[in-house]
């Protein structure tokens, strides 16, 4: 029987309190506890599956597929680093705890984005050895906790990432619970075992982009002006966060839309706080247009992002690069099917599992089990990776070279139409089959 | 990157004998850290004076060798932030976050300090002569911090681990949300932040903060002052607590 259909026709589901609204208020009146998960953002928001290409006919010419270059590099970061970083691909790992992740699935990470020569990001609780020595790029995260934070690991970072906030949970902080700080996770962090481990929704000593603009300076004075300084801010108010972040110095902006992933995070929050990163990036862009930096001041989207198509239109709509999350944890071996009956045992099942703050997963990946952990490859689970990003960079070709673009960055707004009104809006293309862009007129 | 004014390039001349000076009204902020962070440092000079130091941000942070600065007059932001080894000496007031996130060695600042002073720091020694603003010690990862007149509010908030002496009062809001950083307190507490309590001051506590004073050149009674720390109710959480976050 299909689940999605009641098992009586003259059974009306209430389109208010359908059935999970209802098991939601059960489960709140039995625990009285919110929900804690993993993942992203479930609800269907406009996302970039409502945007098409146009491709080249008459009055565009394509290149050849196979045959004409299409290029995917991508320099990050040379507004003011003596060493910015040089990709071969616009696709890179966004930051992820060592903590919600094993040290192997870390390590993972760090295989498969040196194997295509892209980055990888550290997270809440600092650098381990292994992603250290695994990743040809790594972008040191500085977040309000400060967890494992040290000077040491900052001069071996190849860039540093302010992080402001993240999508799934702007203006929220980090959430770790008990079960997943073990004696390692705890002394990275300087705390007891088996705490539950907030980390502050707020920088402890500045407040504001005045006091980013020193602190960026601050870093950049430590690490002796060699490294780029990212800012990473949840997309909220992304206009004037994407103008103050350009303005206190970020070289690059990491902007993350809601539907981004996030270790452990209320569900409330999740699914009601900030907007869709199709909403976010255009807002971005037009501040850093505005302000003269649009190129000089990198772009990396994340939020969502699951294939080359999202990869192109992201390119189109004028960002540099983007980060994947959720999707390289799949890639990794995440919800896999062959998992499926211990998915079950956990009252999940393969394709729906998210309860990464939980520390049980089968797969191996977030969890800080050594049992569970030993089951990830990292060196299989790495090249499972690499594979998963080269396939989205040569989508992200077939695409380009269809719309007739020698690179990836040739991409442009005017390749892009919109299937819905609101797609249309948010993304400020046309609708498709038509020259109207709600809100600029006809 | 400008050429280093000459009281740097003269360095050699004074080894040993004077430290080296550095007149921040004739040279920038970058060119006094690249300084510092030479691999040589220490050849070229164990002593460095800073002169017209004029509020300027993020001055000597980031040291990791086993030098001596003294800087003369009022810092900025962050001035010592990132310490490792160093001995740094600011002889006035120091801006927002002085010695931030330090690791090890000694900041001293003679006069008053603003907010977050030794905020997240891993290590070391952090004294304060004067009175520290709000947040002094705010998530404090292992640093021993003492302070010779008042603290404002929230301070020691988060303080995972490590010392905070205070001499004279603390503000509102003392040590909230503590994990396992220990806060000495000689004068009043406007009031105690969630998960704050009042310990008992046993013997092996009287000891650490005699050695705390002592290190920090304060003279001070360490029976004059009570202990506080964290009542641990928070570590996990509880419906039942949820009023308290
Ligand atoms: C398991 C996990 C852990 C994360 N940890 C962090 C973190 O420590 N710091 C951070 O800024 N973002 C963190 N994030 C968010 C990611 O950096 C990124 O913004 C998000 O995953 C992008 O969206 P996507 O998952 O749809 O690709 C985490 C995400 C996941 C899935």
């Amino acid at each position: 029987m299909n689940p999605a259909l009641p098992p009586d026709p003259t059974l009306r589901e209430s389109a208010t309190f359908d059935r999970a609204t209802i098991a939601d208020i059960q489960r709140a009146a039995e625990t009285g506890i919110y929900d804690i998960r993993g993942g992203g953002a479930k609800r269907r928001v406009p996302h970039f599956d409502d945007l098409l290409f146009l491709g080249a006919s008459m009055s565009r010419y394509p290149l050849e597929g196979y045959r004409e270059r299409c290029d995917t590099d991508v320099v990050l970061g040379d507004r003011n680093a003596t060493y910015p970083l040089h990709l071969s691909t616009p696709v890179t790992i966004a930051g992820m705890s060592f903590g919600a992740l094993s040290g192997r699935a870390k390590e993972a990470l760090g295989r498969g984005a040196s194997e295509v020569n892209t980055s990888t990001t550290t997270g809440d609780g600092g650098m381990t050895a292994e992603e250290r020595g695994q990743s040809k790029h790594l972008v040191y995260q500085y977040l309000p906790s400060r967890y494992g934070m040290n000077p040491d690991d900052l001069r071996q970072a190849d860039a540093i990432e302010v992080v402001l906030g993240q999508g799934a949970k702007p203006g929220g902080g980090g959430m770790l619970l008990g079960q997943k700080i073990t004696e390692r996770v705890a002394g990275m962090r300087t705390l007891p075992m088996g705490v539950d481990q907030r980390s502050a929704c707020r920088h402890p000593d500045w407040t504001g982009p005045d006091d980013l603009e020193i602190k960026i300076r601050e870093l950049r004075e430590i690490t002796d002006w060699e490294k780029p300084i990212y800012v990473k801010i949840g997309a909220s108010r992304t206009y004037y966060d994407v103008k103050l972040a350009a303005k206190a110095g970020a070289d690059v902006i990491v902007l993350d839309g809601m539907q981004g992933g996030t270790a452990a995070t209320q569900d409330v929050f999740i699914e009601h706080v900030g907007i869709p990163t199709l909403a976010a990036l255009p807002q971005a862009v037009q501040a850093l247009q505005e302000e003269g930096l649009h190129r000089q001041v990198q772009l990396v989207v994340s939020g969502g992002i699951r294939n080359g198509a999202d990869l192109a239109k992201c390119m189109a709509l004028g960002a540099d690069a983007v980060a994947i999350g959720t999707a390289a944890l799949i890639a990794l071996g995440d919800n896999s099917p062959s998992l499926d009956a211990e998915y079950r045992e956990l009252g999940s099942a393969a394709g729906f599992y998210d309860d990464w703050q939980a520390g049980r997963d089968p797969a191996g990946i977030t969890t800080q089990d050594d049992e569970l952990a030993q089951r990830l490859d990292p060196v299989l689970g790495g090249r499972r990776l690499a594979n998963f990003i080269r396939v989205m960079t040569m989508e992200a070709q077939i695409i380009a070279r269809a719309c007739g673009k020698a690179h990836l960055h040739h991409l442009e707004p005017e390749d892009l139409v919109a299937l819905t009104i609101e797609a249309a809006a948010m993304a400020r293309v046309p609708l498709a089959g038509t020259s109207w862009i709600p809100g600029q007129g006809l | 990157m400008a050429a280093l004014s000459t009281p740097l390039e003269t360095v050699d001349e004074f080894r040993e004998v004077e430290p080296a000076a550095v007149d921040l009204s004739v040279c920038e902020v970058r060119e006094l850290n690249a300084a510092l962070h030479a691999r040589d440092v220490v050849e070229k000079a164990a002593r460095w004076r800073v002169s017209s130091p004029d509020g300027r941000h993020n001055i000597a942070v980031g040291l990791d060798a086993g030098i001596e600065v003294e800087i003369d007059g009022h810092v900025g932001y962050y001035c010592a932030g990132m310490n490792k080894t160093a001995s740094v000496t600011v002889h006035g007031n120091a801006g927002v976050g002085v010695a931030e996130n330090m690791m090890s060695g000694t900041v001293r600042v003679r006069g008053n300090a603003s907010q977050s002073a030794g905020a997240t720091a891993h290590g070391g020694l952090l004294v304060v002569e004067g009175s520290a603003a709000a947040r002094c010690g705010i998530s404090m990862k292992g640093v021993d911090i003492v302070v010779g007149g008042d603290v404002g509010h929230m301070s020691a908030f988060m303080g995972q681990a490590g010392r905070l002496v205070i001499c004279g009062d603390a503000g509102d809001a003392l040590g909230d949300s503590l994990y396992e950083a220990r806060i000495y307190l000689r004068g009043s507490v406007k009031s105690l932040g969630a998960d704050c309590v009042e310990k008992e001051m046993r013997g092996e506590h009287l000891a650490e903060l005699g050695e705390l004073l002592a290190a920090a050149g304060m003279d001070a009674d360490p029976a004059a002052f009570r202990r506080y720390g964290s009542a641990r109710t928070l570590y996990n959480f509880s419906v039942d607590h949820a009023s308290s976050y």
